[in-house]
């Protein structure tokens, strides 16, 4: 009975060993060729021809920047303080990689007799992990900004983090709009209900708009990109990095910027719902729907992240009190008026349309 | 854990520092919550206070901009009260805690599943409305507040 159980649980540890290490290495890779597919967006949109040297179309060019930035001279700076400036680039990291966790990539794999969820952790409150994760992201800035001991980064920095933590609000009143028609904060559950009916976009348009924008603040994308902003502050928080640190600050922006993609499609279009077919009726493929559907989902990313770029290359940087009017005078209250409307109406249904 | 980063908070030299110390400190707790089965309220522990509060006490202290030599000294006899005064708080702690640890060892047990969030809304809805509907008023009050003086 003992060792049965022990067995099991070697099993499982084996299970999401394999899922964490699977679900890392594609971010990582996801976000290498981010940045390719940001300079060929921009490079289209700016018509140019974009990088092309290494390998064909340029399909090297990820490898050849991080070979680059491995083998740059790591120069830490002698004022800063130097575990501090060591942990900023390693937080940044940390906080992009761990929403991953709460994630539902797919349905229940079937690997040699054993239901594989394509879950990490299903846990019963997804949602609220990935605030609470959001909110540590801005550790990684605050900390960097502040231990590289220069003022032009402590103002990037301070920047930043008011900016995430502004934001953060009309995100999480969006979201509340959203879960009061759910009903529920397991990110499994969300998209089990939208498995066989519409999708939530269609119930939320504005939460999902408010969503959007608020996630183009938090990940410090161009409209919003003012820790940035190198005409008034040099370089942006990451001044006095160099090498692989300051990579790892860029392709934390990177792996969030994938990560909020993959939660908004999962919150509101549907997760891994293959769209326009009722999954149900192909049940009868087994492993194979359970992998059509995690394309599905990718290619729903790929979407956003498109949506991310031509965004980013389209719209001109907003100044800092517009920035903040907009996120505390115009997201909040709408994502307030959002909230109450979705609250009558949810009501009202209850009731059975009764006043 | 979260002892140990309580006691750093306060003999770290670096106010920063100590910042640090008490974010882990919360870390440490919102452990504790999750381990008694209150997901909610260690994941709100989390992004109210690690999350939000603790990054504007950050703000205020590197603008500030102190440092172990600007560090006004403290009177001999001030050191020696805050001593007296923190062992008198001590002595009050083990005393209440002494009389309470039995009860609060077996409420835990029993409502094992209090803290998950359906019940935890439940509860507050039901039983507890008043209460938190006043709290809520509360807080409506001090955001007012907050914008009549951010006005001036």
């Amino acid at each position: 009975m003992h060792s049965a159980l022990l067995a099991i649980d070697l099993f499982l540890v084996i299970e999401k060993l394999v899922l964490i290490v699977g679900i890392v290495s594609i971010s990582l890779v996801i976000a290498m060729y981010e940045t390719y597919a940001e300079r060929k967006v921009a490079a289209f949109i700016q018509d140019r021809r974009g990088p092309n040297r290494a390998g064909p179309f340029g399909i090297l060019q990820p490898l050849a920047d991080g070979l680059k930035l491995f083998m740059k001279e790591e120069i830490i700076p002698n004022t800063s303080n130097r575990f501090l400036f060591i942990l900023g680039p390693c937080l940044a990291m940390l906080a992009a990689m761990m929403t991953s966790a709460v994630i539902p990539w797919g349905g229940t794999l079937n690997v040699f007799g054993r239901e594989v969820n394509l879950q990490i952790a299903d846990i019963n409150i997804g949602i609220l992990y990935v605030f609470g994760v959001v909110s540590m992201g801005v550790y990684g800035i605050m900390i960097g900004g502040w231990a590289s001991n220069n003022k032009f980064s402590l103002m990037a920095a301070l920047r930043g983090a008011s900016q995430v933590i502004s934001y953060e609000l009309p995100m999480g009143l969006s979201l509340i709009a959203l879960l009061m028609l759910t009903g529920s904060l397991k990110m499994s559950e969300i998209v089990g209900q939208q498995l066989d009916s519409w999708y939530n976009v269609l119930y939320q348009p504005l939460g999902f708009f408010i969503f959007l924008v608020c996630a183009f603040a938090e990940c410090n994308r161009t409209p919003f990109d003012l820790p940035e902003a190198e005409n008034e502050l040099n370089f942006g928080y990451h001044q006095e990095y160099s090498s692989m640190k300051l990579g790892f600050y860029l392709f934390a922006e990177y792996i969030n910027m994938f990560i909020s993609s993959v939660v908004m499609v999962t919150l509101f279009w549907g997760g891994y719902d293959i769209p326009f077919i009722n999954d149900t009726s192909l049940s009868g493929m087994g492993n194979w729907l359970v992998l059509l559907q995690g394309l599905s989902l990718f290619i729903k990313v790929a979407i956003f992240i498109f949506v991310f770029m031509w965004v980013r290359w389209t719209i001109p940087r907003f100044r800092y009190d517009q920035l903040m009017n907009l996120g505390w005078k115009g997201l909040i209250p709408l994502s307030l008026v959002n909230m109450v409307v979705t609250a009558a109406i949810v009501l009202l249904k209850a009731n059975g349309w009764k006043f | 854990m979260a002892l140990g980063s309580a006691i750093m908070v306060v003999i770290s030299r670096n106010p920063v520092h100590s910042v640090l110390w008490l974010i882990i400190t919360f870390f440490a707790i919102s452990g504790h919550y999750i381990l008694m089965n209150a997901q909610f309220l260690g994941i709100v522990n989390l992004i109210v206070y690690a999350g939000a509060i603790m990054v504007l006490f950050l703000f205020v202290i590197m603008l500030m901009n102190l440092n172990a030599e600007t560090e006004p000294q403290k009177n001999k006899w001030l050191k020696l009260a805050g001593v007296v005064a923190g062992g008198c708080l001590l002595l009050v702690l083990v005393a209440a805690l002494k009389q309470a640890e039995v009860k609060g060892k077996v409420a835990m047990l029993e409502t094992g599943d209090i803290g998950l969030i359906r019940n935890l809304g439940k509860a507050l809805f039901t039983d507890f409305v008043v209460p938190f509907e006043i709290s809520s008023i509360l807080f409506l009050s001090a955001m007012v507040g907050a914008v009549v003086i951010g006005k001036k």
